[in-house]
């Protein structure tokens, strides 16, 4: 397989007006037109994927991943929801997604993936892939700008990507969802009267364009915090989306760029920028700051992790007080894992999708992260028996398999089948089969019910679940 | 007709986990609880409201960010389905909430009269914020009184607090004349946190209140400062503080909510209640009533 690679970069604005209204407004038209033909060019590149970093979707806990294969909504700007309501429908690539969220995780950064119906796709996103993907052809991945997220973090969100790109062999275009200057008048105007919102951030507009028709883009990227003290209201979001686009292009000054067009959309700078990796032939980088691999920041506030020991090379491997390793879930096509689940104890992952229809491996009442059984375990290290409570127990099995279904984007009521292993039929039945009357009996899935010898863990109880995912 | 009044204002917080540790049917995940000493407090309000007589919540939001002025929601009923963007994991809540649309449109005409940036928000797909629909839930779980939703203000960011602060105090009053011309019995909430820095890791369960905590010890002490402020009936001094206040604990008052709310409310001088303190992700949060109806002119 040939290695993968980022063959195209875009710059594109992130309010609706190109979408909605490009009639109102010249430069507004002529914004429309330069992502019209920024589709052409992607269309042009042969790429199979657009990775859309953009600064209208932040986020708190690290970076999130849209994974929803097809989300499906309607998005009204909370500003200018009089220009209307934009229906989308996108293409998402789930299996790059999880890639990266994993790849994310081995260099060291707080990452999630997040696949719910009804998502609300940001403003900038929708615009974007409405505009430069109009028929859906090529799959899209979206990642949201993290609000606390310095340039390392940031730079090493674009190395992970970049991992999965080559190892995939994709032929990539990245997306910044941004505006140049973002002040935009704090009053109603006329689109008549649209004019960048001073002077200043029109000059500081120009500048950053100039670099970038140069292929600068490193350049740029390193005044990046002298652009945000300069043309950006502060504290909305910093001017982080050039760290990110230039660490996708391997932080190069070399690069080739045409700007397509720079108009004032309520007074932020708007622009539609085409970044080619073919070397301009002129300059070579000049790289000040740190080349960063591995994210070492303050992402440990809730726990004292020692970090020496969460290297790519060493996996966490944790170990129940009394059974067999845990593993991290193993990936394949179609496979679905969550950290809201407890860890595998062999080399499979928590379900796999295939066709409509989705398969769990098997789910017992263990909690994700401590490992504790609610209800406590059926014998202690030394296997001497213990008193526990199979009611609390089948409530976490639950509760784990709710988790994974939901990881999957389906829902409970859609479980069909169901085999339950106990370890002690005699003893438990009852209270299993009274918490299934509460919770997955009253939804109707088949049923079967087995007595065995002994589980992996000291459990009593375990579910293996099939789930239609509807047509 | 007879003169309007506002009953009480309260600062009602908003993160999406109180509603998830309360598992209520509208929303999705289901959780083991959490948060109880801000939930009990949530509690304690509406115990403290259940006997007063009101016709309408007037809520100011810091998640409907408008950046070009203030925004009403101006058609009378609005549902679907509210994902929080930041925690979709804790929210996924299906609100369906009625709209005073005859008062939403007299605090914009007020608002207009006094030269303020508004605009109606009259389009049906319109989504609504997850702030609003916490503080709702939390404040009103029947639903059975109808809203009226601001959106929050932006100048902070744009100039500075003293700009955002001017413009609110001025929203407020206005926000006061128009309900006192409308007749009605009202309770405005100002949906915010105080401190606002937030841990940018979550635990494996949500709800696990080992891991909660304040994130500095000098974000506790704005937050006690702040709230001693209010149960000795102090307001003009959180008005006089709120510069250093928003600046140094990062606090949510950057939207104009508390600021708003004070003014509404005619700075009061009287205590306010302290339901209930607690933090969440980090964050400092309060559930704090002024109970005016106890404290009008001829009403005491």
């Amino acid at each position: 397989m040939t290695e993968g690679r980022v063959v195209g970069s875009f710059v594109v604005p992130v309010h609706p007006h190109t979408v909605l209204a490009p009639d109102q407004n010249e430069g507004w038209q002529r914004l429309r037109d330069a992502f019209d033909a920024a589709a052409q060019s992607i269309k042009e590149l042969d790429a199979d994927l657009l990775v859309i970093y953009s600064t209208t979707w932040p986020s708190i806990i690290g970076h999130q991943i849209q994974s929803d294969p097809n989300p499906e909504w309607v998005m009204v700007d909370h500003d200018f929801h009089d220009l209307g309501s934009i229906n989308y429908s996108f293409n998402i690539d789930q299996e790059f997604a999880h890639a990266w969220d994993d790849a994310n995780r081995k260099r060291g950064l707080q990452s999630r993936c997040v696949n719910y119906k009804g998502f609300p796709i940001d403003v900038g996103s929708v615009v974007a892939l409405t505009l430069l993907n109009p028929d859906n052809a090529i799959p899209a991945v979206i990642v949201s700008s993290n609000m606390y997220a310095n340039r390392s973090e940031t730079t090493v969100l674009a190395k992970s990507c970049l991992d999965v790109i080559k190892a995939q062999g994709r032929r990539a275009v990245a997306v910044t969802a941004m505006s140049l200057s973002n002040r935009m008048f704090t009053d109603f105007i006329q689109p008549e009267d649209d004019k960048i919102h001073s002077l200043k951030d029109d000059e500081w507009n120009l500048k950053i364009l100039e670099f970038l028709k140069q292929g600068r883009l490193e350049d740029v990227g390193q005044l990046s915090r002298t652009i945000q003290r300069q043309i950006r209201v502060q504290k909305v979001v910093a001017f982080k989306p050039m760290w990110w686009l230039s660490a996708m292009n391997g932080n190069r000054n070399d690069l080739t760029g045409e700007v397509l067009a720079y108009e004032p959309i309520h007074g932020a700078g708007g622009a539609v920028v085409s970044i080619d990796p073919t070397p301009s032939g002129a300059g070579d980088k000049e790289y000040d700051e740190d080349d960063v691999e591995y994210f070492h920041g303050e992402r440990g506030v809730l726990d004292t992790v020692d970090e020496s020991d969460t290297t790519e090379e060493n996996p966490v491997i944790e170990q129940t007080p009394s059974g067999p390793d845990l593993w991290e879930p193993t990936e394949a096509e179609g496979s679905v894992n969550t950290d809201s689940a407890p860890k595998p104890v062999g080399a499979y992952p928590h379900a796999r999708k295939v066709g409509n229809m989705l398969f769990l491996s098997g789910v017992g009442p263990r909690q994700p992260g401590t490992n504790a059984i609610p209800g406590g375990p059926i014998h202690d290290e030394n296997g001497e028996p213990l008193d526990y409570d199979i009611e609390a127990q089948t409530h976490a099995v639950v509760n784990n398999v709710k988790r994974i279904v939901e990881e999957a984007g389906a829902s409970m009521d859609q479980v069909v089948d169901v085999t339950t292993f106990l370890v002690d039929m005699k003893r438990d039945f009852k209270g299993y089969n009274d918490v299934w009357a509460q919770t997955l009996g009253k939804i109707g899935p088949t049923r079967t019910t087995l007595a065995i010898d002994a589980l992996p863990t000291p459990i009593a109880v375990e579910m293996k679940v099939i789930v239609h995912l509807g047509e | 007709m007879v003169k309007g009044k506002i009953v009480a204002g309260c600062i009602a917080p908003h993160p999406p986990h109180l509603v998830y540790a309360e598992n209520p049917p509208q929303n999705e995940p289901v959780a083991e609880g959490g948060w109880e000493q801000l939930r009990w407090g949530y509690e304690r309000l509406r115990a403290s409201l259940a006997d007063i007589e009101y016709d309408a919540i007037v809520v100011l939001s810091p998640h409907w960010q408008t950046y070009i002025g203030t925004h009403f929601l101006g058609l009378p009923h609005f549902e679907g389905l509210s994902v929080d963007p930041v925690f979709p994991n804790l929210f996924r809540y299906h609100y369906d909430l009625n709209i005073d649309v005859e008062l939403a449109k007299a605090i914009h005409d007020e608002a207009a009269s006094a030269g303020l940036p508004v605009k109606m928000m009259e389009n049906p797909d319109f989504r609504v914020d997850y702030g609003t629909i916490t503080t709702g839930h939390l404040f009103n779980p029947e639903w059975d009184k109808p809203m009226v939703v601001l959106s929050s203000n932006r100048s902070t960011a744009y100039y500075s607090v003293e700009v955002m602060q001017e413009i609110m105090v001025e929203l407020g009053r206005v926000t006061r004349r128009a309900i006192e011309a409308s007749g009605k019995r009202v309770v405005v909430l100002a949906s915010n946190s105080l401190s606002h820095r937030h841990f940018t890791t979550e635990s494996e369960v949500p709800e696990d209140m080992s891991k909660e905590h304040i994130t500095s010890h000098a974000m506790h002490l704005w937050d006690m400062r702040i709230i001693d402020y209010m149960r000795t009936g102090q307001a003009q001094r959180i008005l006089d503080e709120m510069p250093e206040f928003t600046e140094q604990a990062i606090a949510e008052s950057d939207g104009g909510g508390l600021s708003w709310l004070l003014s509404t409310l005619d700075v009061p001088n009287y205590p306010a209640i302290l339901h209930g303190y607690g933090t969440i992700i980090g964050t400092g949060n309060a559930v704090v009533e002024w109970p005016c109806h106890a404290h009008e002119e001829g009403d005491a």
